[in-house]
């Protein structure tokens, strides 16, 4: 494998007494799309401010392309930054912004005019050039934030919530035409967000921060899939929880006592963050069915369904399980002929094993 | 109809801007009336009281003399004023707020206390009254004006514009001079013709502080006496209204355009 | 830091070395030209139990709270209109046209309500042309009511600036929420516009305060002989009496009254800022 672009090791931030980073290690590969994800707060942004170098780790190290940034001011840094703000420069038209990091590169002034409108199309405005900046839409902004950037040819582009200031329907658009872009540069990308949608559409890989530390790197797929413990879990779409209790493990099992589901034995693999510890075990709304009549499923258990949220396409029971009274949430997609059940009915719902996760 | 929302309020501040405009209005109207005595019946139009104007060498020295107070004066407080108001916009230090405070006091101090105060000093300190003492006292009281018109332009300064320039590789030296200066420029230009217009107009202060060499204000002053040289004094004002009025509306478009420059929405006028 | 220093370097050479020499120099005293130098307080003894002085200082206080209380009651409605009554868009123009005629020349300005005011001036030619009145008034110049109305027109902008920012900020659906609960015009500009809108207007009366009792121009030029306030007083002893002890005692003194008077109004607004949140 080749070397990390970015390499932090025992990285520490302190302003006065709130730490906002707490011993990261974090290795960023060449070349992926990597997110920084995690709710407000949480220190993704000092993270990514640390990279560029407009903060100083309190402690630890950070090394790009395999240089330590030990002291090289941010002017000096193989990254180039989108704010969130854009910090597009008023006073300068579309090609002046654009032009505004190779000039003071001192490059002579026919590359200068080459690369700027090769940079310009690469982000699709053509014809803007000669813009004043305070004429652009939201969206053109932001383009015009990335062809500034990517025109340097960093080898990391770092993206400070480069979405949020979108509107939803620019938002979907922008966020596959970034990952076209990052494809076509093949630059790194780190993206820093609060939006788990954005994050795992977009991403290679995501790291996801609580409280200044890193709770999990994984691919998107693995996140969702395998949270390694009950925080991730629940910040990373939806994630029912059902008390349990350890039993002891044998070899490659575990065997737990859960709430309304009896007991059970489960592989390991199940507790992707490990069993000790492990007091919950949670299941996607969507891996439960509610069972229409004559359906079957691998197990079943009984529920009454409390409240109905009706979407169009999909319908979101809040049911309680039978015997122990667990409330869980339930998703169906709604498909021809599936009848839409009201508050108070009682239902089946099913579910299997190997959907359940146990987590700290 | 008539008595809908507000006609209560048409009809009195229509009185309160002719109770406001009252002597504004009444001074070009005196310094066109063809009457050695500033009172009503008017006489009829004549420009002769500006051609005295024209002859009068004391009043020539006055107004040079307050040309050179107010434009130095507009100069050194805009500088201190840029300095106090970057430092307080971007930088945190200990004391801050006590610190602004106490530089912008004196824009809330009585004047008399500022002229006295520095008159007591001069005359200790043994200096003789000058046109450089009253440049002092002016800067004072000036630089309170610069800071609040400078503030609010280093405040509408988006800092990562800042981040931004020197992320793509400029310094810190050039980051100043080829992003904030020019988008602060109208600030500057806004401050300087204010403490301009301010200095020019300032009268206690030179009053207090003037030697032999009187400022215009003070020129003034001392002609009131004579009942004879007024409606020429009443020429005198309308220029000078009309010259303030110039460069307010100058100041004022040059704060829009900066308004306009960073983009953002315009919201009330002065101070 | 090192930013500010220069600004702040002058400030203190320019205002506080000043300001306290001023208070050294008023526990001096002083007789024809020599100046002696040991604490004495002669001059505030002086400056405090001396009937004409305590008379001028009252004078002043009196004027200063008359005016103060005359520009709050006529910006306020200004204010108001301004800030409910004008298009967002035309805002901005009404609060340049209310500045406009400050900027003409101060001596100017006041003198002209000397040409207003006057015997023959235009308000008298103006009621006797319409068969009001048939002798000019004299109670108009020259006295006190002269200087209270001539100061209340100097600073009215400066009032309904601060009341029209305060205006401005007053969140109009809290408005909206007092009329869905049943409150009439009257009732709702008591219960909920004039609260919310008192920080501006105790920031309006410190800063026509402030200045007016230090007035100096207005007193001498509309005031007549029992118009004179403390400033004036205070300018003959530094200059024609040659007294300037007692000159800096009394000075200290106006500034002390000042002080007080500006703190106990900086306290009601701290109050109302907080509010009963």
């Amino acid at each position: 494998m080749t070397q990390p672009i970015i390499q932090l090791s025992g990285v520490d931030k302190f302003y006065g007494d709130f730490q906002a980073l707490s011993q990261i290690d974090l290795d960023i590969r060449t070349g992926e799309f990597f997110s920084l994800l995690g709710p407000s707060g949480c220190g993704k942004t000092t993270l990514l401010r640390s990279i560029a170098g407009f903060e100083t780790p309190s402690a630890g190290s950070l090394h790009i392309d395999g240089k330590s940034m030990d002291g090289v001011p941010a002017n000096k840094r193989p990254t180039n930054m989108v704010f969130q703000s854009y910090a597009i420069f008023p006073h300068m038209s579309v090609a002046e912004n654009v032009a505004y990091g190779l000039k003071a590169r001192r490059l002579p002034k026919a590359e200068i005019q080459e690369r700027v409108s090769e940079a310009i199309s690469m982000v699709g405005l053509q014809g803007f050039d000669s813009r004043a900046s305070h004429a652009l839409s939201g969206g053109q902004r932001q383009r015009v934030a990335l062809a500034r950037a990517l025109v340097l040819k960093p080898r990391v582009l770092l993206l400070d919530e480069p979405l949020s200031a979108l509107d939803k329907k620019m938002r979907e658009q922008m966020q596959s035409e970034l990952r076209r872009l990052q494809r076509a540069v093949g630059i790194t990308f780190v993206l820093v967000t609060h939006d788990q949608e954005e994050a795992l559409t977009m991403s290679d890989r995501i790291a996801v921060m609580f409280d200044g530390k890193i709770a999990q790197v994984a691919t998107p797929q693995m996140l969702y899939g395998k949270p390694s413990s009950r925080r991730v879990g629940n910040f990373i779409g939806m994630m029912n929880f059902l008390e349990a209790e350890l039993l002891g493990t044998s070899g490659q099992t575990v065997e737990v006592d859960v709430q309304s589901l009896g007991r059970l034995t489960l592989p390991l693999s199940q507790a992707p963050g490990g069993v000790d510890g492990c007091q919950s075990v949670g299941i996607r709304p969507e891996m439960l069915t509610i069972l229409a009549e004559g359906q079957t499923a691998e197990r079943e258990i009984e529920a009454v369904v409390s409240e109905v949220f009706y979407y169009g396409d999909m319908t979101y029971y809040d049911v309680t399980l039978l015997q122990k009274d667990a409330p869980v949430t339930v998703t169906m997609r709604n498909t021809a002929g599936r009848k839409v059940l009201a508050a108070g009915d009682t239902a089946r719902v099913g579910w299997s094993p190997v959907s359940l996760l146990l987590l700290r | 109809m008539m008595r809908g929302k507000g006609y209560f309020f048409k009809w009195y501040v229509a009185l309160f801007l002719v109770f406001l405009y009252a002597p504004a209005i009444l001074l070009p109207v005196f310094a066109f009336n063809d009457s050695s005595i500033v009172s009503f019946p008017l006489k009829g139009f004549t420009t002769k009281w500006f051609e005295v104007l024209q002859s009068t060498e004391a009043l020539h020295v006055a107004v040079r003399n307050s040309l050179m107070i107010a434009v130095t004066t507009a100069i050194f407080s805009t500088l201190f004023g840029v300095l106090a108001a970057r430092a307080s916009t971007r930088f945190a230090f200990p004391a801050r707020r006590s610190i602004m405070g106490f530089i912008m006091l004196p824009m809330v101090l009585p004047e008399i206390i500022i002229g006295v105060s520095l008159l007591v000093v001069i005359i200790q300190l043994g200096f003789e009254l000058s046109l450089f003492t009253i440049i002092l006292g002016h800067i004072l009281i000036c630089t309170p004006f610069c800071i609040a018109i400078l503030s609010s332009a280093f405040m509408n300064l988006d800092r990562s514009l800042e981040e931004a320039s020197i992320d793509l590789g400029q310094t810190r030296w050039n980051t100043f001079w080829m992003v904030i200066f020019p988008l602060v420029m109208p600030g500057i230009v806004a401050s300087l013709l204010i403490a301009f217009t301010i200095s020019l107009d300032e009268f206690i202060i030179a009053f207090f502080l003037a030697g032999t060499e009187p400022t215009l204000p003070v020129y003034i002053w001392g002609q009131l006496r004579f009942p004879q040289k007024l409606p020429s004094l009443m020429a005198l004002g309308t220029l000078l209204l009309v010259l303030s009025i110039s460069l307010l509306l100058l100041a004022d478009y040059f704060r829009r355009r900066g308004l306009k420059k960073t983009g953002i929405e315009n919201s009330g006028g002065f101070l | 830091m090192v930013l500010i220093s220069p600004t702040l370097v002058f400030t203190l050479l320019m205002l506080a070395v000043p300001l306290i020499m001023v208070l050294a120099l008023s526990f001096w005293t002083q007789s024809y030209l020599t100046l002696d130098r040991s604490f004495s307080l002669e001059n505030y003894k002086t400056a405090w139990t001396e009937p004409m002085y305590q008379y001028l200082m009252a004078r002043s206080l009196k004027i200063s709270i008359f005016v103060t209380a005359l520009t709050v009651l006529l910006a306020y409605p200004v204010a108001y209109f301004i800030s409910f009554h004008v298009t967002p868009k035309r805002k901005a123009m009404w609060i340049f046209l209310i500045t406009i005629p400050f900027w003409t020349s101060y001596l100017m300005r006041i003198f002209l309500w000397k040409v207003i005011l006057g015997y023959n001036g235009v308000v008298n030619g103006s009621l006797m042309g319409l068969g009001l009145i048939e002798q000019p008034l004299s109670f108009i110049l020259y006295n006190q009511n002269a200087v209270v109305l001539t100061l209340a027109h100097s600073w009215v902008p400066f009032a309904i600036l601060p009341i029209f920012v305060a205006l401005e900020r007053v969140d109009r659906s809290l408005i909206e929420a007092a009329e869905d609960l049943g409150d009439n015009r009257l009732r709702r500009f008591l219960r909920v516009t004039l609260p919310l809108s008192m920080p501006g207007v105790i920031a309006a009366t410190i800063i026509v305060f402030i200045p007016t009792i230090g007035d100096y121009v207005t007193p001498r030029l509309v005031g007549g002989p029992n118009g004179l306030m403390i400033s004036n007083i205070i300018e003959l002893q530094f200059k024609k009496a040659n007294n300037a002890p007692l000159g800096a005692a009394l000075a200290v003194s106006a500034m002390a009254i000042v002080t007080c008077v500006t703190l106990v109004f900086v306290w009601m607004n701290r109050k109302f800022m907080r509010g009963p949140k």
